[in-house]
């Protein structure tokens, strides 16, 4: 059978494995806090005795686009989004420390302040913040959270704990579950200089011409393939003819 | 299949629940006590299909692996308990709470509702009701002979009786506040219900304990902002939209497939 066939057909298949990568940035395009994944398509020859004529595309995901998103402000005091660089430090599912920067923070029932899809925030100390029953709760600009407990006057103000915020040189890598993550799974350690900005939250970095766009060019690229599947088909029908002995 | 096509099936149910919940925020725009609502949405899942730094060949690895998504959820709805505009009616049963707190109210179940909406009224006993005509909780009953009712800002309610000089005490109102109000459950007719989430009541006097005071004649209008609410509508169209084409791109590149082969 003719090799064409086999290298199209896995040119058509990585096209669509990439497409679910842009369909997800774009199902994601209203998500608060989402960072969009980058893709791209990368030539593997297959090794082996012989000539290597054989050239099949693989697609990947080689990072994520962590650039900042605009700002939305919501005015409430429990919104949170990072200003510049940085990651909010939270509990991840499978227990381990993971960085968001989806800021619509709350507080559950056991007073520890959680993430809109209830992951705990980490505090100083690498312990999950938990926040006494408070008239008022304040986010400052690195973090610390100061509240007015319950039945206090309103000068007893009390800082009861301070949002872990990070940074990292390395680009961290997006997990299994969303989240994003340091390389082999390390915490880093709390960065000061990250502006914290209480009252806002990120809106989600896709940018939703761009993702488009790619979607039609892989879905053009797509049509070629077949195309190109076809010649391979009219080739091989066309041999066939020529040698048919009747 | 293509995967693109189950991917942005999950964008527009998230979009179109997006769109309900707006719809309800602006169907409530004057709803008195009314609290608005978002979506909060997160992604999905990824799946590894390729993991990265798995072998390729005997002295050779994948720099980088692939990673896909599996599309958006709505993981809940948030309510929002900021202030609604305080105004003036100057009506003796509208009560407005400013500051943190809830209406006690006796539901026909035998629960306890909690509500911010101040429009009270009397029944035929003389007792102060809600405009479903649930009674509050402690119950508030009035002379029959009443001439003027007062409600002070910290919840005592006294009545001036005909031929009387002094005003006559005749109950207190109290209010509830929870450490998590979000937590509540809206259950409609503006009352909520305690859950887990929401921790228990914490009943008290208003302006006490990090407690709203009441006023007297006004009430607290829905925290809706419509403007907002438009711009939201227009995001959640356009990526509506877009999601719908990702499914018909999805679906022509199948379509081209079985024409063409």
């Amino acid at each position: 059978m003719d090799k064409l066939l086999y290298v199209s057909m896995t040119g058509a298949r990585e096209n669509m494995v990439a497409q679910q990568v842009h369909a997800n940035n774009l199902a994601n395009a209203t998500t608060t806090g989402f960072k969009a994944d980058l893709e791209q398509a990368r030539a593997m020859r297959v090794l082996g005795d012989g000539f290597e004529s054989r050239v099949y595309a693989m697609s990947e995901r080689p990072a994520t686009d962590t650039t900042a998103a605009t700002l939305i402000q919501t005015g409430r005091d429990l919104d949170v989004a990072i200003d510049g660089e940085g990651w909010i430090a939270v509990q991840g599912p499978d227990g381990q420390e993971a960085y968001t920067r989806g800021g619509e923070l709350q507080i559950n029932a056991a007073n520890q302040l959680v993430t809109g899809s209830g992951l705990p925030v980490m505090g100083s100390g690498n312990v999950p913040i938990t926040i006494p029953p408070a008239e008022k709760i304040q986010i400052a600009g690195d973090g610390a959270i100061t509240i007015l407990p319950l039945g206090d006057e309103a000068t007893d103000l009390a800082q009861i704990d301070q949002i872990k915020l990070v940074n990292s040189d390395q680009p961290l890598f997006k997990g299994e579950d969303g989240l994003m993550h340091a390389d082999n799974f390390q915490m880093l350690p709390a960065d000061q200089t990250v502006v914290l900005r209480s009252g806002y939250i990120e809106s989600s970095n896709v940018n939703a011409v761009g993702e488009m766009t790619s979607i039609i060019s892989l879905s053009r690229q797509f049509e070629l393939q077949v195309k190109m599947m076809k010649t391979a088909e009219e080739n091989s029908s066309a041999a066939a003819e020529i040698l048919s002995l009747s | 299949m293509n995967g693109a096509l189950q991917v942005a099936k999950t964008g527009l149910s998230a979009q179109d629940t997006q769109l309900q919940l707006i719809s309800n925020n602006l169907a409530n725009v004057s709803t008195v006590g009314y609290k608005k609502e978002r979506a909060v949405f997160e992604d999905l899942l990824y799946q590894t299909v390729r993991q990265p730094g798995a072998q390729t060949a005997d002295d050779s690895q994948l720099p980088s692996g692939l990673q896909l998504g599996n599309g958006v959820r709505v993981v809940g709805t948030q309510k929002l308990f900021e202030s609604g505009d305080l105004e003036i009616t100057d009506e003796a049963f509208d009560v407005a709470i400013n500051g943190d707190g809830f209406f006690q109210v006796q539901m026909p179940s035998g629960e306890i509702g909690y509500t911010r909406n101040g429009e009270f009224h009397l029944d035929s006993d003389s007792r102060l009701v809600t405009a479903e005509g649930y009674l509050l909780d402690p119950g508030i009953t009035f002379p029959d002979d009443t001439q003027t009712v007062t409600i002070s800002s910290d919840g005592t309610v006294s009545v001036t009786l005909p031929d009387e000089a002094d005003a006559q005490e005749v109950g207190e109102l109290e209010l509830a506040n929870f450490i998590n109000p979000q937590g509540l459950e809206a259950i409609g007719q503006n009352l909520f219900l305690e859950t887990a989430a929401s921790g228990s009541p914490q009943t008290g006097t208003p302006g006490e304990d990090g407690l709203g005071t009441l006023e007297q004649g006004m009430l607290e209008g829905s925290n809706v902002n419509a403007t907002e609410e438009l711009v939201n509508m227009i995001t959640t169209q356009r990526a509506y939209e877009i999601n719908s084409k990702v499914i018909s791109t999805a679906d022509e590149m199948l379509s081209f497939v079985t024409q063409q082969l």
